[in-house]
């Protein structure tokens, strides 16, 4: 599995059919699939780049990002997409910085930060040892490592498959069957047209989010689910803060594993969202991060995640390069690929 | 309505913001276009677009705000309610749930001469949908979107109403209210104020309400009037006939009089209203209400409270010339111009009026302009023709292009005012009609009348009636 939902796009770059791509991150959809093809992936601060015309699944969590082989290419397509869009009411209005210029800044007094609850036992050990070899390598650039404390993070994932599946279930709306879009053949009704041109044309998961979207949105439960995940968003958010008050950047995995075979977890749906545990904390806070390869498992890419105070990009981009600089790993490209 | 029970009325109305654009897309709002020619695609909501707030729409409603002396959310937040409906194309509107722009209010209005305070419970901002046709397409309905984003202010009101007759006072100073305000431009016919009434009875002095009834969609004063009236009485006769009256949406049939059930509370839609993450929460500082304060018209109110004292009219002159701002614009450009305000407020409360109404016109396309009505006032004030010449005049004003001016030389209407000349025709009548002479002399004032009539027929009625008179008792009597 090259991982998802930008896998298509990851996978062009891996086997070098495009230099850098587009790709857009709900809940790692850039960094998830860049971590398992061995490339690199930028999910910008929420805001930074615009939504216009992208297909809103969650508009809260949506945002738009480069993919490429290096940081230094991804910097260069980032260049282009970042920026303030009237068309866009959730853009910020902020200069956008020169992202080729700062990659070679010094690294020297770098204070690196590693949420403990990001090497806890669910973390491969061959992984951990990976992660682990890459923060050395920062360290010998001059980084300063510090652990720190993230105790809100094991109630991202719940939090996050209740907003992105409420947000979900009201952005697909529009794909009912009367303007565009699959339309059921010869409906009896106005009902018929929109259960049968939903019902025949989304597939599983997706009708899946839209169930326990609509469910945490209802009369009754809105309270107790949409309400309270909004409730615990705002607690990452301040673990976040209160993190990256500390240090300057957080490292850690972005998968839990390599990649894994196709149709090896699509039977238990939370073992699949539980995949994410790295990644969607991220896009609940709204924070950047960036995906880098950091060394293989039987052939396998693993992915270190840099995640970084809101419209650090430029740091995120340098930070990479100059790991890029002094390994390999993103020269390399998984089995099957060469 | 039996003694007995008291109706309970609140209205939600729909006031279509008249801005250029729609509330959440650059597509312009204009009526009567081609089916789908004004909708792009936001409007269309197609897959990737987003909407963007239409800074005027918030504007007008805190216009609105002000001019109720509502409280204004300096932080309110737009909401998806989630529906399917084809004229729907997101599957939501866009509204505002929790948090409205616009706060508790309140409007006076006045029945049979009673002053009372309707409550305004809030005001929010909304998108319209689209409208769907279901002539014309042979067993299909066609959708059209030209007014899907269209900004609409939706308005309600506390359940402060107790009889038809006060929710039309209720809906009528609102329509008046919003087209001084210049947010919206009441056109019931094209749907830009419509109204739905939350109706219900129950037993005079009981505190709590009875269980209510919402008719949709009554899109004319008369209809708001007959259509409460219809439902506060079958609201009755259900109780009285031992049921009990449900929670519904009823639609008014204005063809069969009658109200009917359009859906129960059991088959009401559950919105599932979430704040839209799409949009920002829109934030209204000091400074911006402030500077939306300082562009406000003089409100109806204070307006008739003006004209009584600057122009020393009366309370029912001073309402009627309030009643929409172009009438009280025009008619204090008559007052100025003339110099004549009573004499401006009697003939605009009297013929002009009267002229306008028999014509089925408004103000705004009266044949007499301001100034045209002014210049004949003038001549009246200066006695150059009589109130009874003037009326032939102003005919003439309305069926032509002349001024008064024009029209009294042109017909040789001008009063007679060389005392030499009715002199002779006082004396001259004084002879010819010895009778009344006599009666009038033996005491009888009335005979007086027949003289005057006489003297103002010698002289084709050019002659100034008050003047006929002193002169001619002035003769008898000496």
């Amino acid at each position: 599995m090259p991982g998802g939902s930008s896998g298509g796009s990851a996978v062009a770059v891996a086997a070098r059919l495009a230099p850098a791509v587009t790709g857009t991150d709900t809940g790692g959809s850039i960094r998830q699939p860049a971590a398992l093809c061995g490339i690199t992936g930028l999910k910008p601060t929420y805001g930074r780049v615009s939504r216009y015309g992208m297909i809103a699944y969650a508009s809260s969590l949506d945002q738009g990002g480069p993919m490429a082989r290096s940081a230094e290419d991804a910097a260069l397509l980032m260049q282009v997409m970042a920026g303030f869009d009237t068309k866009d009411s959730t853009s910020v209005d902020q200069p956008v910085p020169d992202y080729s210029a700062s990659l070679n800044d010094d690294l020297t007094g770098l204070k690196i930060g590693l949420p403990k609850q990001f090497f806890s036992s669910e973390l491969d050990s061959q992984m951990a040892a990976a992660i682990q070899s890459a923060v050395s390598e920062y360290q010998k650039l001059g980084a300063t490592i510090h652990e720190v404390d993230m105790p809100n993070l094991e109630l991202a994932i719940p939090a996050y498959y209740v907003i992105a599946s409420a947000e979900c279930s009201s952005n697909l709306s529009r794909y009912d069957g009367v303007r565009f879009g699959y339309r059921c053949q010869n409906p009896a009704d106005l009902t018929d047209l929109y259960t049968r041109s939903r019902g025949e044309a989304f597939g599983a998961e997706v009708k899946r989010r839209i169930l326990t979207g609509t469910y945490a949105l209802s009369a009754g439960y809105y309270d107790a689910y949409y309400l309270k995940a909004q409730q615990v968003r705002r607690l990452i958010s301040d673990d976040f803060k209160r993190a990256l008050s500390e240090v300057d950047v957080l490292m850690g995995p972005v998968t839990p594993n390599p990649a894994f075979k196709i149709g090896e977890k699509t039977s238990d749906p939370v073992q699949m969202y539980l995949e994410d545990i790295y990644t969607i904390a991220i896009n609940l806070a709204g924070l950047p991060a960036l995906s880098i390869s950091a060394g293989f498992i039987a052939g396998l890419p693993v992915g270190l995640q840099v995640i970084g105070n809101y419209f650090s990009e430029a740091k995120l981009l340098n930070i990479g390069h100059r790991y890029q600089q002094v390994t390999d790993w993103h020269l390399k490209v998984p089995k099957g690929f060469e | 309505m039996s003694s007995q029970w008291e109706a309970v009325i609140g209205l939600e109305i729909h006031t279509q913001l008249s801005t250029k654009s729609k509330i959440f897309s650059g597509a312009a709002t204009a009526y009567g276009a081609e089916p789908n020619t004004q909708a792009c695609a936001v409007d269309l909501g197609l897959p990737g677009v987003l909407p963007v707030l239409n800074k005027d729409a918030v504007r007008k409603a805190v216009t609105f705000g002000l001019a109720i002396d509502a409280e204004i959310a300096p932080h309110s937040v737009f909401a998806r309610k989630n529906y399917f409906y084809p004229d729907l194309p997101k599957g939501y509107q866009i509204s505002q749930f929790e948090l409205p722009i616009v706060g508790k209010g309140h409007l006076d209005i006045e029945v049979d001469g009673v002053e009372k305070r309707i409550g305004i419970t809030r005001a929010h901002l909304e998108e319209d949908a689209g409208k769907s046709l279901h002539e014309d397409f042979h067993g299909l309905t066609g959708i059209d979107l030209n007014r899907a984003g269209t900004p609409l202010l939706e308005i309600v009101s506390e359940p402060d109403m107790r009889s038809a007759k006060e929710a039309v006072a209720y809906m009528r100073k609102l329509h008046e209210l919003v087209r001084y305000l210049e947010i919206c431009d009441g056109n019931m016919q094209e749907g830009s104020f419509r109204c739905d009434a939350n109706v219900s009875v129950r037993p005079k002095g009981q505190q709590e309400f009875g269980t209510r009834a919402e008719i949709k969609n009554i899109n004319s004063f008369r209809f708001v009037e007959k259509a409460i009236n219809h439902e506060i009485e079958r609201q009755i006769d259900v109780i009285e006939g031992g049921g009990k009256v449900v929670q519904e949406t009823r639609l008014y049939d204005a063809n069969k009089d009658e109200t009917r059930s359009m859906r129960s509370k059991e088959e009401a839609n559950d919105y599932r209203y979430f704040p839209d993450p799409d949009l920002l929460p829109v934030l209204i500082e000091d400074a911006l209400k402030e500077e939306i304060r300082a562009t406000l018209p003089e409100l109806p109110a204070a307006k008739k409270q003006r004209f009584i004292s600057q122009y020393g009219l009366d309370g029912e002159s001073a309402t009627t010339l309030t009643s929409s701002r172009e009438l009280a614009d025009y008619y204090e450009k008559v007052a100025a111009e003339s110099g004549e305000a009573k004499l401006a407020a009697n003939w605009m409360t009297g013929d002009v009026l009267g002229a306008l109404n028999k014509a089925g016109l408004e103000i705004a396309v009266c044949p007499v302009d301001a100034d045209r009505l002014a210049g004949l006032l003038k001549r009246i004030a200066d006695n150059t023709i009589s109130g009874k010449t003037a009326k032939q005049v102003f005919d003439k004003l309305w069926n032509g292009n002349a001024t008064a001016d024009e029209i009294i030389e042109q017909e040789g209407l001008k009063q007679i005012t060389d005392t030499g000349a009715i002199e002779a025709i006082v004396d001259k009548v004084i002879a010819a009609n010895p009778v009344p002479v006599e009666q009038y002399l033996a005491g009888k004032d009335k005979a007086l009348m027949a003289l005057v009539g006489q003297i103002m027929k010698e002289t084709q009625g050019k002659a100034n009636p008050g003047e006929v008179n002193k002169m001619l008792v002035a003769k008898l009597k000496g």
